[in-house]
């Protein structure tokens, strides 16, 4: 079900900013793996518009490994992107969406479907960045441990926005306890039922805030 | 014409050299395969294998309305029909929820129907038989001349669209999250290839113009790892065949156009082999 609508980006005195950089991660990325696309092609791509088949990668290559380092991947430069596991791909998409260093994050449920090491690196990660760098993240997560541990912010919603403010207070909400009591139930006849995806709550976590100058 | 004849004979010492449409057709297949190789490689990745295909099909209603008109050439009706077939096929497609496979079964078909009804009209099909097998020794000095400014148009193309063009092959909606314009790279592909397609059909034929825009790429990707090498095998198995293909047809007397495919399979095959040594 897609939504259009317009969205205005503004600073903390309510100035229009223009466009922010944004990054995005998408959720579990669907693509061909036997494509021959290595990591350093899918950045030149994204990066320039010098054809990645006419030209070596020249200086954009220590770039490359930079960007990579930042996500503790530089060593799969090389590799195809259909060789890589799902957390490894997942850690280069987040580099991808770093470069440029972005205003604002988007994560779409960026670990679905990524085992448990992987999980905890990734996450790792994106609380580095949190620390260091001058970006807001929007995560959007049914990991609830993951997100009371790190978030700022968190809002809960449910076809609307059900509760919102820091992970002490939505988590002590009854609404909160409702809501995933339910989910609790869901997710058991989902399973039997075996639908992939769930609808019902999402919890998206601003973790600097949704907006700076 | 004659200068580049005489370089020609001078590097080639063989009996087929002699002849000046041997000389056409191997210049042709210079300049057009590794077009083909290069195209062939986002056809594949692109999965547009059936699109391609529809290419060709709509190449049918293209000639008709050439030779009903009468004022235009064959050849420039096609290509503008080709373009228009292949643009809209993309925009349908993304304007569509149906499959893929449907749109083009029902675009591909209804096109191959319209065009054999107007060439049967007055009952004069044979005159059309020649196109769907093609004869590549059927190229001329002139045709060449045009195949030099194709072929840089195509390069050149090739080095603004292809970027994009593999972002979007990885996946449509990162693409787009790369603020690619989807639509319109899509368009630019689908019009590159309608062209390509059209102009090469007098020479390689209807019935299998197709098997040039895949089998180079399907060889490539069995042993490829990066876009580099996915190019430069795609590209040389693409070139390698077609002058193979054309020296085989010339010396046991056979179609040029189905020796080449014929080779480039055996090409496919033979990397298909050693994949399990070069993809990991």
């Amino acid at each position: 079900m897609p939504h259009t609508g317009k969205l205005h980006y503004v600073d903390a005195k309510g100035k229009h900013t223009g466009h922010p950089v944004i990054g995005y991660v998408p959720q579990y990325l669907r693509f061909d793996v036997s494509a021959p696309t290595s990591v350093q092609d899918i950045f030149c791509a994204c990066l320039t518009r010098r054809p990645v088949w006419l030209f070596p990668a020249g200086k954009l290559r220590a770039r490359i490994e930079k960007s990579l380092a930042r996500v503790h991947a530089e060593h799969l430069i090389d590799r195809r992107l259909g060789a890589l596991s799902g957390g490894e791909l997942q850690r280069v998409l987040l580099a991808l969406a770093l470069d440029p260093m972005p205003d604002l994050l988007l994560l779409d449920e960026p670990v679905s479907g990524v085992d448990q090491n992987g999980l905890e690196l990734f996450y790792e990660i994106v609380a580095d960045l949190r620390e260091k760098e001058d970006m807001a993240i929007i995560l959007i997560s049914h990991d609830l441990n993951m997100v009371a541990k790190h978030a700022d912010q968190v809002v809960l919603l449910n076809k609307g926005v059900i509760c919102s403010g820091t992970p002490e207070e939505v988590f002590a909400d009854a609404r909160t306890k409702h809501i995933f009591g339910l989910l609790a139930g869901e997710t058991a006849r989902e399973a039997a039922a075996d639908i992939p995806e769930s609808e019902a709550a999402e919890t998206a976590e601003p973790m600097e805030g949704g907006e700076r100058g | 014409m004659t200068s580049i004849y005489t370089i020609l004979q001078a590097l080639l010492p063989f009996e087929w050299a002699g002849h000046h449409f041997m000389l056409n057709a191997f210049l042709a297949i210079l300049l057009v395969t590794p077009l083909f190789g290069l195209l062939s490689t986002m056809v594949v990745s692109n999965r547009m294998a059936f699109f391609s295909d529809s290419l060709g099909h709509g190449a049918f209603t293209g000639i008709a309305i050439g030779v009903l008109l009468g004022s235009v050439s064959p050849l420039l009706s096609l290509v503008l029909f080709s373009v228009a077939f292949a643009v809209f096929i993309t925009y349908i497609q993304n304007k569509s929820t149906a499959s893929t496979d449907t749109i083009i079964g029902v675009f591909s078909s209804t096109a191959i129907a319209l065009g054999l009804m107007m060439m049967s009209y007055g009952g004069g099909f044979n005159k059309f038989s020649s196109y769907l097998i093609g004869d590549i020794l059927s190229v001329t000095p002139d045709d060449i001349g045009a195949l030099a400014i194709i072929f840089v148009l195509v390069l050149a193309a090739w080095g603004v669209l292809f970027n994009r063009l593999l972002v979007l092959s990885i996946n449509a909606s990162f693409a787009r999250s790369r603020g690619i314009p989807s639509f319109w790279i899509q368009s630019a592909f689908a019009a590159l290839l309608a062209i390509i397609v059209s102009i090469s059909i007098q020479w390689v034929g209807i019935l299998i113009i197709n098997a040039l825009l895949v089998l180079p790429a399907a060889a490539a990707r069995n042993v490829a790892q990066n876009v580099k090498q996915y190019h430069a095998v795609s590209v040389l198995s693409a070139l390698a065949s077609g002058i193979t293909g054309l020296l085989l047809a010339y010396y046991f007397n056979m179609a040029a156009g189905a020796t080449i495919v014929v080779v480039s399979a055996g090409v496919f095959f033979v990397t298909l082999a050693l994949k399990p040594y070069f993809v990991r």
